[in-house]
């Protein structure tokens, strides 16, 4: 085989890989959400948009998605930074950072909820220090800032290490001579760390947070776990809808907004943290 | 042939023999019932054991129990030789895909069973496999708050209140219990026990004066639980926990209590409102997919696990009762007994007014809970005018009772076609 042909065949398994199981059944489930029985209608959209529920699930997701995704950055670089100065050790405190990846998302929303709900670890904590007299109940309908606290608490533990993975990549990349004629021309670290490491981390930056975002937007096991039927998400409802109300059509239609919001706040990222052409490392 | 090649054939010979008489054998028992490990180990130990054949049972959620099932419908076969699930799972299904039993000479005892087990067909559809119902628990400790001259066998809403008032009073914090999470089955009382007994009907009088008294009487009593309720699902855990005293729950989902610490719970009927004490029998079936790939030993499992001593073996792995005449053993576990006495006190009493399970709503049963759930979540959790709640309710519950065509169940009058909201 000549060598010219040879990249299409190695690709190949991945695309045939990616027609059967993604485009596929991508292409029946936008089917589903437009068509019920013959022609298209936005029926089911319209009828997912009017629910009560709606609204409210769409705004926690976001909101969710807002308040834990900037701190999961933060957090990423910092612990990202550390480790590249890490002379000794630097693996073993990866692996151990990188614990909470391995569980599923589920057990990680179990492990929060042991902790918060009433009888849980906080609660005998607080109360064998004499903090309290009587344990609290802090996931209930009455104190929705609190669920959502611990939903934020519980994401932020699970799925920092994702973009850790991949930034702590991305420094490493970094070559070690940017650094050294900025420490030869008198910079601080702050400064090494706003004007080398932060602009040349920009693919790495990316990819996690685009990750990261549309995974923010599916939240849903972490929910299920600690919020029970009183902080609705829009994966939540998909579930509702396709195993509860078995209405794969509304399932269809609230997936494909889910997609499209995927899709707007992936491309805000591409444009926002976009590398000059020319501009590599 | 060398002798490496006919080893090779030998050996393969020998699997495919193996293959063969495996998939000839084995029934597969495809069920949304006994799926906790233990309940799954029990049944297939000490239940399906004593199968002539051989069975490989397969508990599942009802989401993927369903999907697997409709693949193999639609491809037109399959491996599974027998479902068992809840009678609401059944009536979701073209009652086509199943095939008739009429002729298996097994049945309930009990005839309103048998005739939710036809689907609103004229032929058996599956056959009643086991029961069970919802009850109340309590811890003992707060018996001693019950109010003066109230019984617990014959209690009334009203002092159910009153009790679980008296017990927040003393211990300082709410202790009645819900089951109102994502997997607690809230819209079954309200649609077995609330409505039956305040307004004598479930979708007839889902928007009457008399339903808004019953919101009403919820919303007071909801004063007085536990407010991490919306975060219950099975309250054998919450009783073990001490985080509820008083609780009303399925019998099978309040068996472990019962038998982990028999001496600290007792069991008791539900209460009665203005029109009677509303309760629900829950009713799992068995029946047979016509992708079935060997009837007859399909058939045989099912004759098998109606056989009474079947049945017993049953109760003591999964907590549902006999739907056949049975003689009870004396040696139940705790649970067993508790829940017994229960519910043949709730069935046995002089204003039992029995609400039956939803029929007739195909594929809409979820969306028929989704009102019921969603009044809760407005009139309780959000606080919103029970009027104006019930108003905006109606019409959809009024739409899915017209597309679907069902008619009026228990305690509802019967109706001539599909059964109007008033």
């Amino acid at each position: 085989m000549s060598t010219r042909y040879l990249p299409y065949v190695l690709i190949l398994p991945t695309l045939v890989f990616l027609c059967a199981f993604f485009l596929y059944p991508f292409a029946l489930v936008t089917r589903q959400a437009f068509g019920t029985g013959d022609g298209v209608s936005l029926d089911t959209f319209r009828e997912v948009t009017s629910y009560w529920k709606f609204p409210i699930s769409l705004q926690n997701t976001m909101l969710l998605a807002a308040a834990v995704v900037p701190v999961q950055l933060a957090l990423a670089l910092l612990m990202a930074t550390m480790v590249n100065r890490m002379k000794k050790g630097r693996d073993l405190v990866l692996y151990v950072w990188t614990i909470p990846l391995g569980i599923s998302d589920l057990a990680a929303g179990i492990i929060w909820l042991a902790i918060f709900e009433q009888s849980g670890f906080l609660n005998s904590m607080m109360l064998g220090l004499g903090v309290i007299d009587r344990p609290t109940a802090f996931l209930s309908y009455q104190h929705p800032g609190m669920i959502f606290l611990a939903i934020a608490l519980a994401e932020i533990w699970r799925a920092t290490a994702i973009m850790l993975v991949i930034l702590v990549a991305g420094i490493g990349l970094i070559p070690k001579e940017y650094y050294e004629a900025a420490e030869v021309f008198g910079a601080s670290p702050w400064q090494r760390f706003r004007k080398i490491t932060l602009p040349l981390l920009r693919p790495s930056l990316q990819t996690a947070l685009i990750l990261r975002v549309v995974l923010a937007f599916e939240v849903f096991a972490v929910v299920a776990a600690l919020g029970g039927t009183i902080f609705p998400v829009l994966m939540g409802e998909i579930y509702a809808y396709q195993f509860d109300l078995q209405n794969g059509g509304a399932a269809a239609a609230l997936a494909l907004i889910v997609l499209g919001i995927s899709i707007v706040f992936t491309l805000i990222i591409l444009r926002v943290l976009r590398v000059p052409k020319g501009a590599t490392i | 042939m060398t002798v490496f090649t006919k080893f090779l054939c030998a050996s393969s010979g020998i699997a495919l023999a193996l293959l063969g008489t495996a998939a000839q054998a084995d029934v597969v028992f495809w069920s949304t019932q006994a799926r906790p490990a233990e309940e799954a180990q029990a049944m297939r130990d000490n239940v399906l054991a004593g199968f002539s054949g051989t069975v490989d049972y397969q508990p599942n959620e009802d989401g993927p129990w369903l999907t697997r099932l409709q693949a193999e419908l639609q491809a037109g076969s399959g491996s599974i030789g027998v479902l068992g699930a809840l009678h609401g799972g059944f009536s979701a299904l073209d009652p086509d895909t199943l095939v008739d039993l009429d002729d298996l000479g097994v049945a309930s005892s009990s005839d309103s069973f048998n005739a939710l087990a036809r689907l609103g067909t004229d032929n058996m559809q599956y056959v009643p496999w086991m029961q069970a119902s919802y009850i109340m628990a309590a811890n003992r400790e707060a018996l001693q708050y019950l109010p003066a001259g109230a019984d617990l066998n014959a209690l009334s809403y009203d002092q159910l209140i009153e009790w679980a008032a008296a017990v927040q009073a003393a211990v300082g914090e709410p202790k009645f219990g819900f089951p109102a999470g994502p997997d607690g089955l809230r819209h079954r009382y309200f649609q077995g026990y609330l409505y039956p007994s305040y307004t004598d009907g479930v979708v007839r009088t889902f928007a009457s004066d008399e339903a808004v008294a019953a919101w009403e009487m919820f919303r007071r009593l909801w004063a007085h639980t536990n407010p991490a309720s919306t975060n219950f699902n099975f309250m054998q855990e919450q009783l073990l926990s001490g985080d509820a005293w008083i609780v009303w729950d399925h019998s099978s989902r309040l068996a472990n209590a019962f038998n982990e610490r028999p001496d600290d719970f007792v069991a008791f009927p539900a209460p009665a409102g203005p029109t009677g004490r509303g309760f629900m029998p829950v009713l799992a079936g068995l029946a047979i997919p016509t992708t079935a790939p060997d009837q007859d030993a399909a058939r045989a499992l099912v004759q098998y696990l109606l056989q009474p001593e079947t049945q017993i073996a049953t109760l003591r792995a999964t907590n549902f009762f006999p739907v056949v005449e049975v003689e009870l053993p004396g040696d139940l576990p705790p649970s067993v007994q508790a829940a017994g006495a229960a519910i043949a006190a709730m069935s046995g009493a002089p204003d039992a007014n029995p609400g039956l399970l939803p029929a007739g709503l195909g594929g809409k049963g979820g969306d028929f809970n989704r009102i019921f759930i969603d009044s809760f979540e407005r009139i309780v959790l959000a606080g919103q005018d029970i009027r104006t709640v019930l108003d905006d309710q109606r019409p959809r519950l009024a739409a899915i009772m017209q597309e679907t065509g069902a008619p009026c169940w228990a305690p509802d009058a019967p109706s001539e076609g599909a059964c109007p909201v008033e």
